[in-house]
């Protein structure tokens, strides 16, 4: 847990071997937690995603936008392999998750490093306590403090404790949507990831409990580097560092936040933002 | 689900048995292969039984050939093995039963599914299927002391005063012998019918029955004309399954038939079935033909009902087909 | 209103009337059958019926304490083989089956179902009871074992099948591999349902008696291990209703209502379990 150091970006000269067909450059002196590396990706004999090249930067938030079916949710999914459950599925280049591939990793311990939230929340038919509990036994549980620690933690990190610590032995169902969401987050971040991908987790929600995560959201940052899927580009405005556009497969655009939303460069995503299309 | 399809740029691919061993490591592949096993097992186990049923029937099979579904003699003093009088038992029986059982049971099925409130449905649903899980020997223990007395006494005397000009209905009166079996018959099979027909009614999709009604169609008129002919494959998919069912009927069927391997024209007769004269006489089995005879009667069974069996999948397919190849 | 219109009406209601009276007709038979044996049944009863031994040919008295044992016996054996099969299997086309094989596996799966009961008892005589040369609770256990094996599977295959592909995400996401997803997340999911089939798959089985007329055959007198033939209550029943002796018919009775006793009594509690289980999921 806590900030890895991952290698620096500098100019395109330095360091590795990368396509020039689309360089996207984070602000130099930031490091980056993934850095994705020409990555195409396939369902069968269909490509889904054109030579992704991006890099997600360490402990800040980077929101992918777009319209359905841009691809967004693929590329997320992809950095934590969960198309393996795809027959046909295939991707090809590289996912460098701390100068590692992820595409050549044991799947199991990527996955503890890379936690994900799904756009419905999907906790087990258990208690509260074993849903949170479920990572750490099923990974086995060799951290400092027992298991009610651990579990305690992860609910106080996702902003739950106070919630449901009377009836920790309930079924996860009896909660709200809201809450059911945030105990998701609180199974997936009680592996200590070093990396959470939010596959557009506030869109079956309510204002308030989406302002509860997003709030949450940034308190995470601090220790998790966080990648959100969103259709809502009010949410990506809010809550994200940095926003990456994308298009029929394409990441067409990627910066700051702001000057994705304030002064894009492509006009495509001029005119995805100005809502002249998606 | 697929296990894992990750290609890996540039590895070295090990030999076939090492890689087997190499994968084996894995959790998941252990699973796969347990489950497989087991999956397997099920497999050996059908093959096996289709072996040692011809195989244990060999030497009736060799000595009798085709000759053994004609031949009307069932001789175990000398010897001489046929079986057309069981599988005639079986069909008549059967055949009864049907008659019975499928208006009795369409009817029952047609008035649960479009006619009666929903509750009311399910809750008499519920009651017909738990009958389908009466045992047949109970069925045949409470046919032996009231069916087959009421037939005896009431219903074949009223029967041969009426219809006794036909042969069906002429002869001695025992109680026990076809029409006893195939009362018996229909009544457990009609559960079956019921459920899978109401089921098959229940989905045919409502813009069939707005059609007709707005047509100008009665109740009654929507439901045989339009709703029936369009649920017709899976209703008859149900008859077929029902079919297999009474042909493989042993303990009730056994209990009231009167165990008499004869052909004759009258229903009020005794006669045999298949599974009844094998129930009976394997036991009793004196040679080695004997019980190649009575297993190559069960191999003959057992081909009816697969036969039987696969018809009924058919039709049940072709109306779910139909169903979603509608807009 | 024309001559037509009035004879479509009463066929519409001649019609309504005689498709209930068919549901009727068939309701009653179930109420027809409870009805007759708990009262000869009922009258029957005893406490010798579940403790004695069954009495010599012409005398009267005795029980069936050892038919009971013995399909107590029986379905133990036919649980332990046909069980794990069947939800193995099941597990196999829910989680991990090739195209291919899968079908195979299916149709092969179907067949078996299909089989007649007094066939099956033909296989376990072949292989059981020619080998040892005599009949056994062994060779009746594993005729009963094989006819639970379809039922097994489907139920274990159904239940897995509806339990939400997004609990095996949630479960891979955190890093469990396959196997340990569905054994710790998919199984317990679909638990209830799977134990309610297998249940109501051992409720079937329970009342079979032809695969035990050559296999387990009959025993007047206790069976101790799996070796020797065994008395059970279907065989029992089916034994005394076609003798002579009217103390045995009325032995009969009270098996009949035991033995149906306990077939519905699961069956309703079964599918009640199912219906509460279904309606819940949903919610």
């Amino acid at each position: 847990m806590g900030v890895t150091m991952g290698p620096l970006i500098l100019t395109p000269a330095a360091g590795k071997d990368r396509s020039e067909k689309l360089r996207t450059t984070h602000p130099a002196g930031v490091a980056a937690k993934l850095q994705v590396v020409d990555l195409n990706f396939y369902y069968g004999k269909v490509q889904a995603l054109q030579a992704i090249n991006l890099d997600i930067a360490a402990n800040r938030i980077t929101a992918l936008i777009g319209p359905s079916g841009c691809g967004k949710s693929t590329f997320l999914r992809s950095l934590n392999r969960m198309y393996e459950m795809v027959r046909h599925a295939r991707a090809e280049g590289q996912i460098l998750l701390d100068s590692q591939n992820a595409l050549d990793m044991e799947v199991s311990q990527l996955r503890r490093r890379v936690g994900m939230v799904f756009q419905k929340s999907n906790p087990f038919p258990k208690s509260i306590f074993d849903n949170v509990a479920y990572g750490l036994r099923v990974n086995g549980w060799k951290g400092q403090g027992t298991l009610q620690e651990a579990v305690e933690r992860s609910l106080v990190r996702a902003a739950l404790w106070d919630e449901v610590k009377d009836k920790l032995h309930k079924s996860a169902y009896a909660l709200s949507g809201g809450q059911q969401q945030r105990l998701c987050i609180a199974r997936a971040l009680a592996v200590d990831p070093e990396v959470l991908l939010l596959d557009e987790p506030c869109s079956a929600l309510d204002p308030l409990a989406t302002a509860k995560i997003e709030e949450l959201l940034f308190d995470l940052k601090k220790q998790c580097t966080i990648v959100i899927v969103t259709h809502n580009m009010q949410q990506a405005a809010r809550v994200a560092d940095f926003t990456g556009f994308f298009l029929m497969g394409r990441l067409i655009e990627f910066n700051k936040t702001g000057i994705i939303f304030k002064t894009p460069a492509k006009k495509k995503t001029e005119d995805y933002i100005t809502g002249r299309f998606g | 689900m697929a296990s894992t399809a990750v290609v890996v740029e540039g590895a070295p691919r090990p030999g076939r048995a090492r890689a087997f061993l190499l994968r084996l490591r894995s959790g998941d592949e252990v699973a796969h292969l347990i489950t497989l096993v087991f999956a397997s097992a099920i497999f050996l186990i059908t093959v096996l039984l289709v072996f040692e049923l011809y195989r244990n029937s060999a030497l009736a099979r060799e000595k009798f050939g085709w000759k053994f579904l004609v031949t009307r003699t069932w001789d175990p003093v000398f010897e001489d093995f046929g079986a057309l009088p069981f599988i005639f038992g079986t069909v008549v029986t059967s055949a009864v039963g049907l008659l019975i059982a499928v208006p009795l049971g369409v009817g029952a099925a047609i008035f649960l599914a479009e006619m009666a409130p929903a509750r009311i449905s399910d809750a008499l649903a519920f009651l017909i299927e738990l009958l389908a899980a009466v045992p047949s020997v109970i069925y045949g223990l409470l046919a032996i002391f009231t069916l087959v007395p009421l037939l005896r006494t009431v219903v074949q005397p009223f029967l041969k005063k009426t219809l006794g000009f036909l042969p069906l209905f002429q002869g001695p009166n025992y109680g026990v012998g076809l029409l006893a079996a195939g009362i018996i018959l229909a009544i457990m099979i009609v559960p079956f019918i019921v459920s899978i027909s109401r089921e098959v009614l229940m989905a045919v999709p409502v813009e069939q029955r707005e059609a007709a009604l707005a047509l100008g169609a009665t109740r009654w008129e929507s439901i045989w004309k339009v709703v029936v002919p369009y649920a017709r494959a899976g209703i008859l998919g149900s008859i077929f399954l029902a079919m297999a069912r009474a042909l493989g009927e042993t303990m009730a069927v056994t209990m009231v038939i009167g165990n008499d391997p004869k052909i004759t024209s009258s229903l009020f007769a005794p006669g045999y079935s298949i599974a009844a004269v094998i129930a009976n006489e394997f036991t009793e089995a004196t040679s080695d033909l004997y019980i190649h005879a009575l297993i190559e009667l069960g191999l003959v069974l057992f081909i009816l009902t697969i036969i039987l069996n696969g018809l009924a999948r058919l039709l049940i397919l072709a109306t779910q087909r139909k169903g979603t190849a509608h807009p | 209103m024309n001559y037509r219109t009035v004879w479509r009406k009463s066929v519409n209601v001649v019609m309504f009337s005689l498709t209930g009276l068919c549901t009727l007709l068939t309701v009653c038979i179930l109420f027809f059958i409870l009805g007759y044996l708990v009262w000869h049944g009922g009258r029957a009863i005893n406490w010798d019926f579940f403790t004695k031994l069954p009495k010599p040919v012409g005398e009267t008295g005795g029980g069936m304490a050892n038919a009971i044992v013995g399909s107590a016996k029986l379905l133990l054996l036919a649980t332990l083989t046909g069980v794990p099969i069947g939800f193995m299997g099941g597990v196999y086309l829910a989680e991990f089956g090739g195209k291919t094989f899968s079908f195979v596996v299916r149709y092969t799966t179907d067949l078996l179902n299909g089989v007649p009961s007094i066939v099956m008892g033909i296989f376990a005589y072949t292989m059981v009871v020619l080998p040892m040369k005599h009949f056994s609770t062994l060779a009746g256990g594993l005729a009963l074992g094989v006819m639970m094996i379809p039922i097994a599977v489907r139920s274990t295959e159904e239940f897995l099948r509806t339990v939400p592909q997004s609990l095996r995400e949630g479960a891979l996401a955190l890093g469990a591999s396959k196997w340990k997803a569905i054994a710790t997340v998919v199984i317990p999911a679909a638990f209830r349902g799977i134990l309610t089939g297998i249940v109501l798959d051992l409720a079937r089985v329970a009342g079979e008696t032809a695969p035990l007329l050559f296999t387990a055959f009959n025993n007047r007198f206790w069976s101790p291990g799996w070796n020797q033939p065994t008395a059970s209550l279907p065989v029992m029943i089916f034994t005394y209703a076609i003798a002579p002796y009217e103390d045995w018919h009325r032995q009969a009775w009270a098996a009949g209502l035991v033995l149906l006793g306990l077939v519905l009594l699961t069956n309703i509690t079964a599918r009640v379990v199912l219906a509460r289980k279904l309606s819940s999921a949903a919610g």
